[in-house]
């Protein structure tokens, strides 16, 4: 029987972030006003995908070194929790630019970076589907995610860095951790990241073993 | 041809009071816009009302439902799947 503390937590820290994300104190910005508390449901997501993404690459070297399925399986079905992710995250991205920049999408490098690094892992998927010999799937795709990660790292980290970004913490904005992120503030975002990404695990930990199964059977 | 000469002292004393002048000016713009900046960060409008009316609880208690639905959801699939993997072993 495997230990089940992690989903615990995972759930414990959500529903803090629930609550206290809407209830504890927030600091009071112009233009944001309330919509600053979107910075543990929207930032979070990112934060998310970020780190299961890097779990998805992580386990696609590890396949292209020793070659076990089981590898290969992990990182399909991270990469899939971390596009589900980014598209939350871009979706939620939307909804707050409307109501604080004014529209629903502006031509700007980290937000165009990140439909681009979508649309990149998009391809994974595609990729995935058009290969059915087992082995050869596992390699190819392999190859193609650490190409995936390293386009993420460029169009999320370091371009937007580079130029104007009306995004906060790109292109001389400061980011929220700058000036407003007070320690009251901190004292949710933090939990909020470790809570929503252990959910994503939970949910890719899920699906590994359904996948598992799934081959189990088809081996009889 | 007049050529106007000044007392080079009476000249520094016109010279120091222009300079007063403007640093007094600089300095009460100075003080009105940090005033009016404070005026704009107060009148930030956030849910304080609905807060104080009791509203937003509502709003908590609906979400944390919902989650809770997810979980208790997510909580099924994996003992299926638990299940599922101890039989497969079988």
């Amino acid at each position: 029987m495997k230990s089940n503390w992690w989903k615990v937590i995972a759930v414990v820290f959500v529903l803090y972030t629930i609550i206290g994300g809407l209830l504890l104190e927030v600091p009071r910005l112009r233009i944001l006003h309330e919509t600053i508390r979107n910075l543990y449901f929207h930032v979070t997501m990112w934060f998310g995908m970020m780190i299961i993404l890097t779990v998805s690459v992580i386990y696609s070297i590890k396949t292209l070194l020793g070659g076990k399925t089981e590898n290969d399986i992990v990182a399909n079905e991270a990469a899939n929790i971390g596009i589900l992710m980014g598209f939350i995250g871009i979706a939620t991205g939307s909804i707050w630019a409307r109501f604080t920049w004014g529209t629903w999408w502006v031509i700007d490098t980290k937000l165009n970076g990140a439909a681009i690094t979508l649309l990149i892992y998009l391809a994974y998927v595609v990729l995935r589907g058009a290969m059915d010999d087992r082995e050869k799937r596992a390699r190819i795709c392999a190859v193609y995610n650490i190409f995936a990660y390293v386009m993420l790292i460029v169009f999320l980290m370091i371009l937007p860095r580079m130029t104007d970004s009306l995004h906060p913490g790109n292109g001389g904005n400061p980011g929220f951790g700058g000036y407003d992120l007070n320690s009251n503030m901190r004292m949710v975002f933090y939990p909020a990241i470790i809570g929503w990404t252990l959910l994503g695990v939970w949910m890719m930990s899920l699906r590994v073993r359904l996948e598992k199964l799934n081959i189990a059977l088809n081996k009889e | 041809m007049i050529i106007w000469r000044i007392p080079s002292a009476n000249y520094k004393l016109i010279k120091y009071k222009q300079m007063k002048k403007k640093i007094l000016v600089f300095l009460s713009a100075f003080f009105l816009s940090l005033i009016t900046f404070a005026q704009e960060t107060e009148q930030v409008e956030m849910a304080d009302e609905m807060r104080a009316s009791g509203k937003i609880y509502v709003v908590v208690a609906v979400l944390v439902t919902v989650f809770i639905g997810i979980v208790i959801y997510l909580i099924r699939i994996d003992r299926k799947v638990s299940k599922l993997e101890k039989e497969v072993k079988k």
